[in-house]
């Protein structure tokens, strides 16, 4: 995967790389809507704004619609329950827009019924936005872990999956939920995901020697 | 061949389905919300389906390079049950979203007060939200039902050139075609239309603002029907043109009356591929 602020993927992007790469590749009457979306998002009086977070898509194009919400939402720093809300109320690209936003927006664990509700879903594009570095710093060990297999299950790329070797390092029971997995897999004369493999190698380092009863967080 | 189901229910379709529509040169759909054989007893039972209309089917969709949009209502025949008709409140803030091409189905089923009720807010709604509408018109009574609809468009904030009246038949083209609402014809089985007597109405009418659709769902019905129309209407003579009209130009000059017409398909995997915002940055 490539994490480039130009696309507006990677941990790495920020307010100000997305605004740029907008600015750069919106055409004119999409920039001058975006612009007034985002004064009245930071004005952030009456809920408005949370119009313009709906309608970013035709606005913008599908292509620059991710970017767009998100950009929206930080600009009005958008409370956990504001983005519950906008979550609940969205499309599945406005979910995805929601979720994308979370690691920026909301310090603290109260935003992951967001990213259980996610998880729960089929669609992989709700999954691999689910999988951000939010739920890195704060989903539980056994959801996190299913829904590193639920990747595989689906064929969701594990590079989605942000802080993926700093979690899944030495993780005993995620390794042993892979073995099982590749061993039912190989049962049924079915292929292991070449990713399964990646995943299992880092959660099988050294979790004999030091961590006999596997890491829980 | 580039193929446009203006109307159909792929809820209650399978992937089958799917694959075999893309086989057939269906590249885009249009589903309308409608009732699901079992009536639905609250409104929320209206709000999950919506946000299935907004989120999973068109990720199924993708999966198989097909473009999907909805027209989001409270149906005629529901809107006869009190417990169902606060949806209504809650259509606004749907009406908003970028996947919902027009307001429908809406329109007549038994012809009741409440029937009226419900359709004038919608025709308003739908004003109100600069969406064009897919109007029903009913199995039973139909030219009757055909010109009650018409004069509550006419009685609408909603210019009838924004309308499209589906359902219709030999009997009710004729009236429709007057009004300068665009002409919607569901190609069926056994009941609605045929393929042949399609053609004959081609030949008759033009192809001036005609649509014409599978409404496949549930019932006995035929995802390909779009397909078998644009193949007899070749082997009786209209040309690759004409095809082209009636089963894409139209339903894309209709529909993007919404300003909100997007046929450009993200297939899922794509979406791994730098393209979008996925993965959740900080």
């Amino acid at each position: 995967m490539t994490h480039s602020p130009a696309t507006g993927t990677g941990p790495e992007f920020t307010p100000d790389v997305l605004r740029d790469h907008l600015d750069s590749h919106l055409h004119p009457a999409a920039r001058a809507w975006l612009r007034q979306a985002l004064d009245e998002a930071t004005a952030n009086s009456g809920s408005g704004w949370e119009l313009r977070v709906a309608e970013a898509g035709r606005r913008c194009g599908s292509r620059h619609a991710d970017a767009a919400r998100v950009l929206i939402l930080y600009a009005a720093h958008a409370d956990p329950a504001t983005l519950a809300r906008l979550y609940h109320q969205g499309s599945a690209a406005e979910r995805r827009a929601v979720l994308c936003a979370l690691p920026h927006l909301v310090p603290g664990p109260d935003a992951i019924p967001l990213v259980e509700d996610a998880l729960r879903t089929n669609d992989t594009r709700l999954l691999a936005a689910a999988l951000g570095p939010y739920a890195a710093r704060h989903l539980d060990a056994h959801s996190w872990r299913h829904a590193v297999l639920k990747c595989l299950f689906t064929g969701v790329p594990v590079d989605a999956v942000a802080g993926l070797a700093a979690r899944g390092r030495g993780d005993a029971e995620l390794a042993r939920m892979l073995a099982d997995y590749a061993a039912e897999r190989t049962a049924a004369d079915r292929p292991v995901p070449a990713d399964l493999y990646r995943v299992l190698d880092l959660a099988a380092e050294d979790f004999e020697a030091d961590h006999p009863h596997g890491k829980e967080s | 061949m580039r193929l446009f189901d203006p109307h159909i229910h792929m809820t209650s379709r399978t992937t089958d389905d799917y694959e075999a529509m893309r086989a057939a040169g269906i590249r885009a759909v249009v589903e309308p919300s409608f009732w699901l054989g079992q009536p639905r007893t609250s409104p929320a039972s209206f709000l999950d389906y919506f946000d299935s209309l907004l989120g999973w089917e068109p990720f199924r969709a993708a999966q198989h390079d097909i473009a999907h949009h909805c027209t989001l209502a409270l149906n005629p025949k529901e809107a006869n049950d009190p417990r169902c008709v606060p949806v209504l409140d809650e259509l606004p803030r749907y009406l908003v979203k970028d996947q919902v091409v027009a307001v429908g189905e809406i329109g007549y089923d038994s012809m009741t007060s409440a029937e009226d009720t419900a359709l004038a807010a919608q025709l308003q709604l739908a004003a109100d939200h600069g969406l064009p509408a897919l109007v029903h018109t009913p199995h039973r009574d139909k030219l009757a039902g055909l010109r009650r609809t018409l004069d509550a468009v006419r009685e609408s904030a909603l210019p009838m050139d924004r309308v499209l009246v589906d359902h219709l038949n030999e009997t009710t083209v004729k009236e429709a075609k007057d009004s300068g609402c665009w002409l919607g014809f569901s190609v069926y089985p056994v009941t609605k239309m045929d393929e042949r007597r399609m053609v004959a109405i081609l030949r008759a009418y033009g192809p001036e603002k005609v649509l014409v659709n599978s409404a496949a769902d549930w019932g006995r019905s035929d995802p390909l029907k779009t397909r078998r129309v644009a193949d007899l209407m070749l082997a009786e003579g209209f040309t690759e043109d004409d095809v082209d009209r009636v089963l894409w130009r139209n339903p894309v000059a209709f529909y993007g009356l919404s300003g909100r017409l997007d046929l450009e398909v993200t297939p899922p995997e794509a979406t791994h591929e730098g393209n979008s915002l996925l993965r959740g940055g900080e």
